[in-house]
């Protein structure tokens, strides 16, 4: 009996080592929570290599991961070792203080992070972002050069124009889409076009929706003239949606995720002719302001509250070796990474682009969410045509204004 | 049975009920009567992939203090009941005052999101529901009547809508009215107008949603209903025919009567299951055209990034309330005949 287990132990013990020599951990639990689209399949499936012999390494990747973070890592020891956070979910998770500074651990272990992924919160880093996301334009060259349009437009005002051409000349009735599936999709597009005014959406310092002015308005009726050009079914669209749309061969122009621009150039499950004549640009402008009309939005690490601190070591180095350089060189275009080693492809064109333009990121703000669950709920009346631009404004700011009272963000 | 005997008899299901479904209404209830403590922000710098920026956060630690001592959150009586989220009672009497006639009162009310809600909600029930009594009584009499070495397979195919999940039911259907779906590019052919949405147009929307409605809850009524065709009487029936009643006669004096207590049970089932609709306007995407109560409880806890309990609670007890209200005529009905039994 005795030999036996000195056997196993030295076995283990070999085993061991080679998990040392991958990822340098020699046990502790790590889960993950996360979304789920290729880009995060490569880090969990790359942070999984850590595991064995002491180590266990568990994710969980579903598009529902927003409905459960908050309950699985109120429990103590919290279910998950680490959530995939983006702007908007970071502050939720923040709001109860279930992540950690990281502080320690990338003084530790973050050799080789570049400072612009550390996402800072008053000083401390709170995650480790790994990749870029905006939507932007998505284009069919060879139905804007059957129309004779000769350049991708760089406005929305372009676009509306580009598209009454298609329309016109008879190729494409609803040749544009966006994620306009009423909620959060829709949400996020009027948050989108807005932030393209140049307008802050709150009144700065405080809780105050500041939306319901003549930005507001135009930001609107631009949604209305874009939708105009899209299929009926327009408040059903979601990511998929769109994506299944464009391979189809049924839209010229379209905003999209970046993060979709990978499946749509990789030329599998689209119709001929469609992936060899897509181009991603950067997200238009519109009116007179210069910034794109879009948000960015970045997905990282996070490490939960509630984990011992050997997990949490644990888990920071599994997720580290998930975001090198290695699983980057593999996955080149599965996103548009921001880590060391990563090579500008033709899929990461628009997210780039958009960012040079000088897009604004996603507002990291603790009642953010709460505004752009009012957008979703409340403007697609108007979109519909059943209300005036000035009476869904003024449902979205009072069912804010309720929303928020109850959330205790405004007295 | 004797008081003692029977007390013994119903306590674990009692036990359940109470730990199961009483508890959680009470705490449902206590939920919606609070909102959360009032967040206190500091405006600290964010850094991140794409600059800096000035941002207010919560003050974790002092929130945590306030939570510690207060778990429930502050307690805001029926505040929540009342705000513009749920019955609204500020806005309704501001559209009362403001509005030009009841067609302006009513478009001003259905602008509000709790009683848009409300009106899809009842529209569905008292559509769906005799919709659903009625193909589920003619589906059975027409199963009933065929002969026997089809009858096996015939129910098996009518029960089928039933035993499909609702999202996954919904989800086919979905797909299948899209434009470039079967049942949708049919339509567009016949109507000849090649941009016939189905789930474009508020109306066409409300439709099949209830089109749905009866397709997946008829089988239930089919199956009641037919079980208790087994157990009509055959010497009433004979006894009927020999008095030259008609077939349509037999049915009307005879089947239907027999009948009642169990149109009585699907009724009361198919109220509060309608009352309650929810997964075709999840399946079908129909947000932005039908919302229902248990939809907006659900959008309420996670349909976005916020969950507000506080709403979801308010929502559901008055949800409760719509389903007590509704179901009150026939607890009485079925009341009376259960006392006219005894006599």
């Amino acid at each position: 009996m005795f030999l036996k287990t000195i056997t196993f132990a030295g076995a283990f013990a070999l085993l061991g080592s080679t998990a040392i020599a991958n990822c340098g951990i020699s046990s502790g639990n790590v889960s993950i929570l996360s979304n789920d689209f290729p880009a995060i399949q490569a880090v969990t499936a790359e942070a999984a290599k850590c595991a064995g012999n002491g180590v266990t390494v568990e994710s969980n990747l579903t598009k529902d991961h927003k409905d459960i973070m908050v309950a699985a890592l109120t429990a103590n020891p919290s279910q998950y070792s680490s959530v995939i956070v983006s702007n908007s979910t970071l502050v939720t998770l923040m709001n109860d203080g279930l992540v950690q500074s990281l502080d320690d651990l990338v003084a530790k272990h973050g050799a080789g992070l570049n400072k612009s992924q550390l996402i800072t919160v008053d000083g401390k880093i709170m995650a480790v972002a790994f990749m870029a996301n905006a939507q932007h334009l998505f284009t069919r060259t060879d139905i804007l050069e059957k129309a004779g349009i000769k350049e991708i437009p760089g406005t929305y005002e372009g676009v509306i124009a580009a598209a009454e051409t298609i329309r016109s000349a008879g190729l494409m009735e609803y040749p544009v889409a966006l994620n306009t599936k009423a909620g959060w999709n829709l949400g996020e597009e009027f948050v989108n076009m807005y932030m393209g005014t140049g307008a802050e959406l709150f009144t700065s310092g405080t809780a105050e929706v500041a939306i319901n002015n003549d930005h507001g308005i135009a930001t609107l009726n631009m949604l209305k003239s874009l939708v105009a050009y899209s299929n009926p079914d327009f408040l059903t669209y979601d990511s998929n949606a769109t994506q299944a749309e464009w391979e189809a061969g049924n839209l010229a122009l379209a905003t999209m995720w970046g993060s979709r621009g990978g499946a749509v150039l990789d030329g599998e499950g689209s119709a001929d002719g469609v992936s060899s004549n897509t181009v991603l640009t950067a997200a238009p402008t519109w009116g007179n302001d210069t910034r794109p009309a879009s948000t960015l939005w970045w997905d990282g690490i996070g490490i939960s509250t509630n984990v011992s601190d050997a997990d949490a070591e644990a888990t920071f180095i599994a997720m580290m070796k998930g975001i090198s350089s290695d699983m980057v060189k593999a996955n080149n275009d599965a996103a548009v990474w921001l880590i060391e080693g990563y090579e500008a492809s033709a899929a990461s064109a628009g997210v780039a682009g958009t960012a040079a333009n000088g897009a604004a990121p996603y507002p990291m703000l603790p009642f953010m969410g709460t505004l752009h669950g009012a957008l979703g709920g409340e403007i697609s009346d108007f979109l519909q045509g059943t209300e005036s631009a000035e009476q869904a404004l003024a449902d979205v700011e009072a069912a804010y204004t309720t929303a928020a009272k109850e959330k205790g963000f405004l007295k | 049975m004797k008081n003692r005997t029977f007390f013994w008899f119903i306590l674990p299901s009692l036990i359940t009920m109470l730990l199961f479904i009483a508890l959680p209404i009470v705490s449902v209830v206590v939920q919606s009567l609070h909102i959360e403590h009032e967040a206190i922000l500091n405006e600290v710098e964010n850094c991140g992939p794409f600059g800096c920026k000035k941002e207010l956060v919560i003050d974790v630690k002092e929130t945590a203090k306030l939570k510690d001592e207060r778990p429930l959150g502050r307690f805001n009586g029926l505040g929540t009941y009342t705000n513009r989220n749920h019955l609204a009672f500020t806005e309704i009497r501001h559209a009362w005052k403001l509005s030009n006639g009841v067609a302006d009162f009513v478009s001003k009310s259905l602008n509000l999101p709790f009683y848009r809600a409300l009106a899809f909600t009842l529209t569905y029930t008292f559509i769906v529901t005799p919709l659903v009594l009625m193909f589920g009584f003619l589906i059975a009499l027409g199963v009933n009547s065929l002969p026997k070495y089809i009858k096996g397979p015939t129910i098996f195919v009518s029960l089928l809508p039933m035993i499909v999940t609702p999202l996954i039911g919904s989800l086919i259907l979905f797909w299948m009215i899209d434009a470039q779906g079967i049942v949708g590019s049919i339509l567009q052919k016949i109507f000849d107008d090649p941009n016939l949405s189905l789930k474009a147009s508020p109306l066409l929307t409300w439709i099949m949603l209830m089109v749905y409605g009866v397709w997946h809850s008829s089988p239930f009524a089919f199956i009641v209903f037919y079980a208790g065709l087994q157990t009509v009487p055959s010497d009433t029936i004979e006894a009927a025919m020999i008095d030259g009643a008609s077939r349509w006669e037999r049915t009307k004096y005879v089947v239907l009567p027999h009948l009642m207590p169990l149109t009585m049970f699907i009724l009361l089932i198919q109220l509060m299951d309608n009352f309650r609709v929810f997964e075709p306007i999840v399946g079908f995407s129909a947000q932005a055209n039908a919302t229902s109560l248990s939809w907006i409880i659900y959008n309420d806890i996670s349909n976005n990034e916020d969950q507000f309990f506080g709403s979801a609670g308010a929502t559901s007890v008055l949800t409760i309330i719509g389903v007590s209200i509704l179901l009150i005529p026939v607890l009485i009905r079925t009341w009376h005949d259960f006392n006219r039994k005894v006599i």
